[in-house]
């Protein structure tokens, strides 16, 4: 079982250390993900979901960045690791691509370059060889007029065709994990459902594991296996996605489901949830969500609840729900 | 590319030939008859009207300029007030020895700039960066003629191992005796450059390491190293943009320090010809160094154009 594992996240917490305040970004995060699995971060922004996720590839900025708890990646000891072998899991076991298409490249070298620049650096082949490459791999994400699109800048290339060059990028090497951070909230709704769907179908091909961070609750259950919604750092509900959308039980799920637009919602009313996350640096005691909660009571302020466990893969964090044994 | 060139260049020819004007038009907006200037107050009449042919000065404006500039592309700048010998000649020779400078100057300025702006932005908020920055601070706000009158103090007078004076025996040379008078100028002339570029090397290279796609390399694996490569070609056109004005300025040949160190460059003979009221030395002086700002900005434009093809577009 262990062999297949390829994150193992335990009480996973990540602080900014700065002069003027420390941000308690993710506090005691627990979460496996197997091979091929697709996992799903959901919550509103600011959360924690983009730390979380940089945090798989050490991307969070280095000088303040403190993590605490344990964290395995592909095997390797994450909090421990040396530099060498950091720079060798990146981008060949396990890459990322971000929010941004158009910040997230550089926007002085070719797409060819950017592509082949990556299977050089792990795979330490020739530069016509890697350029072969470069041009299958933009043929693998659908790109149109591969050849010529290799020898293109950035800026010359839409939205939805800059996403997919970076996808391109990132399975460069066949990573085992793929990390996406928001990969279509920047895009057009329907170069969003393309770009989306082409990741789950390269997903399934190449099978490989997926963490997924949206705030759209649509983009989950096309994709997701396991769906863990977030909030002020912590995992506060997690499991399967249909049981998650069907039968929310976390207060905070319930508010997010209502607050989007998807199948479930057929005549139902939209509502919002009211208030706004709560201050990073200056987190209440208890549950973090009380202030906003309208099923809020006493308890709830005065410890974090613990996660109540309701089957092998559910759980969520709150006092109002039952354990399941 | 290509069609980008041929534009831009085309550009530049009105650009040049406004600039010439402006120049030739010197002569023109000293208060007064320009014969004034020419001629001292105390010449016979005849004299007067047969220098004001000579120097076509009856004619209209228009075709004025149009004579002016038929000399000036062949080469020929007219004679100087103050020696009578051909302006040109001199002018190159002047431009020679401050090229010398300038470039050294340059040289020295630049390597320093980049080096300590790029030590400073890769540490930054630490003591190194501190250091490099109070250095720019320095460079930009110490007057060059004090620096100078220091650096004579302490080389040539106290320590007597370098001259104060003069750019060497003759014909410039790369030769010890001559790079010898070379040092203390080149020096003294390389410290704003160098304050100049560390400060925009450093702020280029922190704003580049903070934009998202070095997040991007950083988590492909790619290397320091690496990474070195795609911050230089994005800090590059900034940076140049800078050394080109740089360098300008630097062939314009400082008037304080080419007289501290009476260097017998661009910037000495127009501080001369600026006591002597020599208008026409003024003027040839003046339109080659636009000219040669024209140039190095057509240079730096393509050569920006090169590394970022953003700007291609326009
Ligand atoms: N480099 C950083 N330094 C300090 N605070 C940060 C940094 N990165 C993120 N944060 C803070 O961490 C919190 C979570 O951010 P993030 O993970 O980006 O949220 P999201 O769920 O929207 O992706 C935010 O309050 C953000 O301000
Ligand atoms: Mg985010």
């Amino acid at each position: 079982m262990s062999g297949d594992i390829l994150v193992r996240a335990r009480d996973l917490s990540i602080e900014f250390v700065s002069p003027d305040a420390t941000v308690q970004a993710v506090n005691g995060v627990d979460f496996d993900l197997a091979e091929k699995e697709a996992l799903c971060i959901l919550g509103e922004s600011g959360s924690g979901k983009s730390v979380t996720l940089r945090s798989l590839l050490r991307l969070n900025p280095p000088k303040k960045t403190v993590m605490s708890g344990s964290l395995s990646v592909c095997g390797e000891d994450m909090l421990t690791i040396s530099d060498a072998k950091l720079n060798s899991l990146r981008g060949r076991l396990v890459s990322m691509i971000f929010q941004e298409p158009m910040t997230a490249l550089d926007p002085v070298f070719t797409i060819g370059r950017q592509i082949a620049e990556t299977i050089i650096r792990h795979e330490g082949i020739s530069r016509g060889e890697a350029d072969r490459r470069a041009l299958d791999l933009l043929e693998l994400v659908q790109i149109p007029s591969a050849k010529r699109r290799l020898a293109a800048y950035p800026h010359e290339l839409s939205g939805g065709l800059r996403q997919r060059a970076m996808i391109a990028i990132a399975l460069s090497c066949r990573p085992k994990l793929l990390l996406a951070d928001e990969p279509t909230t920047a895009l057009d709704a329907t170069v969003q459902i393309q770009v989306l769907l082409l990741l789950h179908k390269l997903q399934q091909e190449l099978g490989m594991g997926i963490i997924f961070v949206t705030h759209d609750l649509g983009v989950a259950g096309e994709i997701a296996d396991r769906i863990a919604v977030m909030y002020a750092g912590r995992f506060v509900e997690e499991g399967p996605v249909r049981d998650v959308m069907r039968q929310p039980m976390h207060p905070y799920t319930r508010g997010l489901l209502g607050a989007t637009v998807h199948a479930g919602m057929r005549g139902k009313r939209l509502t919002t949830i009211p208030g706004a996350p709560p201050d990073l640096s200056d987190l209440p005691p208890g549950c973090a969500f009380a202030p906003r909660c309208s099923e809020a009571t006493r308890s709830c302020t005065a410890d974090v609840p613990a996660l109540h466990k309701l089957g092998p893969e559910r759980g969520a964090r709150c006092v109002l729900v039952e354990d399941a044994a | 590319m290509l069609l980008y060139i041929v534009r831009r260049v085309a550009y530049a020819i009105p650009i040049a030939l406004l600039v010439s004007l402006v120049c030739f038009m010197l002569v023109h907006i000293a208060p007064g008859d320009p014969i004034d200037s020419i001629v001292p107050p105390d010449t016979p009449k005849e004299a007067v009207e047969q220098v004001r042919r000579e120097y076509g000065l009856d004619k209209p404006l228009p075709v004025q300029f149009a004579v002016w500039l038929s000399h000036v592309v062949q080469g020929d700048l007219g004679r100087s007030i103050a020696s009578r010998r051909p302006i040109a000649g001199d002018l190159m020779l002047a431009s020679g020895k401050t090229f010398v400078l300038a470039v050294t100057a340059a040289t020295i300025g630049f390597s320093l700039g980049v080096a300590l702006g790029s030590l400073a932005a890769f540490f930054q908020g630490t003591w190194i960066d501190r250091l490099c920055v109070g250095f720019a601070v320095a460079g930009v706000s110490v007057p060059h003629y004090w620096l100078g009158m220091v650096m004579v103090i302490i080389f040539s007078v106290l320590l007597a191992a370098l001259p104060a004076m003069g750019a060497g025996p003759s014909d410039w040379v790369w030769d010890w005796v001559h790079i010898r008078f070379l040092i203390l100028p080149a020096i003294t002339l390389s410290v704003i450059p160098a304050g100049l570029i560390t400060r925009t090397v450093r702020g280029t290279v922190i704003e580049i390491l903070n934009q998202d796609f070095i997040t991007t390399l950083r988590g492909k694996g790619i290397r320091r190293s690496g990474l070195l490569l795609h911050v230089v070609k994005n800090a590059a056109p900034t940076v140049l943009a800078v050394m080109g004005l740089q360098f300008g300025y630097l062939m314009g040949g400082s008037i304080l320090v080419e007289s501290v160190f009476s260097w017998p460059g661009t910037g000495m003979m127009l501080n001369n010809a600026i006591f002597r009221r020599d208008i026409p030395v003024i003027q040839g002086a003046t339109l080659v160094l636009a000219m040669f700002f024209v140039l190095l900005n057509l240079i730096v434009d393509l050569v920006q154009t090169a590394i970022d093809p953003r700007m291609r577009r326009t």
